[in-house]
């Protein structure tokens, strides 16, 4: 723990507390906190709903925190499948070499530079808003892999000219073996840290795309709780707790994200013995 | 000899990404569950209920046709090939039936280009000199508010600064207007007011987008080349700090990041989309949103593919540009 960081210390912390309210307040609200007009419209923050309830008629508290759920479950589901797949095909290319190494790369560096928000419109826009959180994160992975990819594959190509591995390979080591024991452990940290920045990454995505209304409108995520706010003028209304709320949580959670993500980076740099 | 073998590498991924974009889009509605045609007729009688039989008919052709529908697979990935690059036709637009959608994309076209360019290059200008300021002087007491500064705004996404301008200057402090209204295209000077006026937000907000990204990759750089053994050798010689910042670590610092640059135009993009539509600025993004309110497939298939192939046309001048800047490459 002698290398832990302020970074890290105040990203995981901050996380943790909006875990918390996504994860383990939803329990003790309303079953569906999505339903309309479950209690009366436009109500001022009170005892009973904490930031008041919305022009709809839901309890804005609840809402705030069964979005921030479904946002956490969408983020974290596309950033598994995108590092995943990222670090499989980055372990491939760097280690075929060759034509296999050149076609990924390829890819991987087309994926990168292609503008994914209007592919994404257009994908969403056959469904119209009823779209399902699968198919969301589906689409969402596809565009997600590239960065991994790219990354891991620099990191084989350095890996493998070690003499360690080297060794591993002339003394008859499988590839696969090779993968797991040898390289593994070498982009674990780097792997974790990347996860984290890919929930960050699909957060952003799905509620960009929540906000136009072209993810799923009746999933309640950060994304689409703005959407709806914006379709019954919540800002010309002034109510700002329902408007506002979606807004400054996401901008939080995207800072403890991203402090977590750079603060573990430099806690495994220090741990290696380097001044990150 | 290196110049060309970049070239050609660059050329070849160019091409793969237009390739990628378009084949990506000319497959998406034949991969939807239900009859793409048949399900947007529908959506559109819901939104346009006048429509008459004959106009429905019409439509219904020229969606197949947009889509390329008729013949084959392969007769049918040619055909859309030849509409993107050869034809360009898109068909009428309906939303604004029977202006085609090519000509409603021109129009566009100069919006979104005239924001992105001068907000990317405002953004950029101003994230390396904050970011070259933070890492020379890395110990100062403004280095360190700048960098974390930075660091707050970098992973905020796009919207959230469209909807917090917004909140803030059109309706808190209503300094601003909500939405653009041009009486008149003349050349005027209360036309470029309006203009401006209707700009700033949008411009702001993608401004402050990429201003977080720019200022930790910069100081990451300059923190790099002022541990060079030349930069040591310059201070040794008695060099002044600001001929060691300008000659010695500026060039080396801005080059790399017009690489970067070229990376960074995709995700500018797609920040402009999001832009515009929250801000109602008439640039291809509002077209796409217009497009999906209205159910004008015509029109989402031409924006979306225009804007691909365009987006990735810039990000290769942008990339071709570097060693025409960088002299070891450009002389060896």
């Amino acid at each position: 723990m002698k290398f832990v960081n302020k970074k890290l210390k105040i990203g995981v912390s901050v996380l943790a507390i909006f875990l918390i309210l996504g994860f383990i307040v939803p329990l003790f609200g309303p079953e569906n906190p999505t339903e309309w007009g479950a209690y009366l419209k436009n109500m001022p923050p009170s005892s009973e709903h904490l930031l008041g309830t919305t022009s709809l008629g839901q309890d804005t508290f609840f809402l705030l925190a069964h979005s921030i759920n479904n946002s956490f479950k969408i983020g974290i589901a596309v950033s598994l499948i995108a590092t995943a797949a990222g670090v499989f095909l980055g372990l491939i290319a760097g280690f075929k070499s060759g034509l296999i190494d050149r076609l990924i790369s390829l890819l991987t560096d087309s994926f990168i530079v292609i503008p994914s928000l209007p592919i994404l419109i257009l994908l969403s826009s056959f469904l119209k808003g009823t779209a399902s959180v699968s198919f969301i994160v589906a689409i969402l992975a596809l565009f997600s892999w590239p960065l991994p990819a790219r990354q891991v594959r620099s990191m084989a190509l350095s890996l493998r000219e070690r003499e360690s591995i080297s060794m591993a390979l002339f003394s008859g080591e499988s590839m696969i073996k090779i993968i797991v024991r040898e390289i593994f452990p070498y982009i674990s940290g780097w792997t974790l840290a990347n996860f984290v920045n890919g929930i960050l990454a699909a957060i952003a995505a799905e509620s960009t795309l929540a906000v136009i209304g072209m993810s799923s409108n009746s999933t309640a995520t950060l994304g689409t709780m703005i959407y709806w706010a914006n379709q019954y003028q919540a800002m010309l209304g002034g109510r700002w707790l329902w408007i506002g709320t979606p807004v400054v949580a996401t901008v939080i959670i995207f800072i403890s994200l991203f402090l977590t993500m750079n603060g573990y980076q430099e806690y495994m740099a220090k741990r290696r013995g380097k001044n990150a | 000899m290196k110049f060309l073998k970049f070239l050609g590498t660059r050329i070849i991924t160019f091409v793969l990404v237009i390739m990628i974009g378009v084949t990506t889009i000319f497959f998406v509605p034949r991969f939807m569950p239900s009859d793409p045609v048949e399900n947007m007729i529908g959506q559109m009688i819901s939104k346009q209920s006048n429509m008459t039989p004959e106009a429905i008919q019409l439509y219904r052709e020229s969606l197949s046709d947009t889509f390329g529908l008729e013949g084959s697979l392969g007769e049918q990935y040619v055909g859309f090939l030849k509409k993107v690059f050869v034809t360009g036709d898109f068909g009428p637009s309906l939303a604004a039936y029977p202006t085609p959608v090519m000509d409603m994309v021109r129009r566009a076209v100069p919006w979104t280009l005239g924001l992105m360019l001068t907000s990317t290059l405002i953004s950029w200008l101003l994230g390396n000199f904050i970011g070259l300021l933070a890492g020379f002087r890395k110990n100062k007491w403004y280095a360190k508010i700048l960098e974390g500064m930075a660091v707050f705004l970098y992973p905020i996404p796009y919207y959230v600064f469209a909807l917090a301008l917004i909140m803030i200057f059109c309706y808190v402090i209503p300094v601003f207007p909500l939405s653009m209204t041009l009486d008149n295209m003349a050349f005027d000077w209360s036309t470029i007011s309006t203009i401006l006026k209707n700009s700033i937000l949008p411009a702001l907000s993608l401004i402050l987008v990429g201003l977080g990204w720019w200022v930790i990759s910069t100081k990451a750089l300059t923190t790099s080349v002022v541990e060079e053994d030349y930069v040591y050798y310059a201070k040794l010689k008695g060099l002044s700090q600001q001929r060691i910042m300008m000659r010695y670590i500026t060039p080396n610092v801005a080059l790399p990041q017009i690489t970067t640059l070229a990376l960074q135009i995709g995700g500018v993009f797609n920040g402009a989309l999001i832009t515009e539509i929250l801000f109602g600025y008439p640039g291809l993004g509002k077209l796409i949103y217009t497009g999906i309110v209205q159910a004008d497939y015509n029109l989402i298939m031409g924006t979306i593919t225009i804007s691909i192939v365009s987006i990735t046309i810039a990000t290769f001048v942008v990339d071709i540009i570097y060693p025409f800047l960088d002299p070891r490459i450009r002389n060896t």
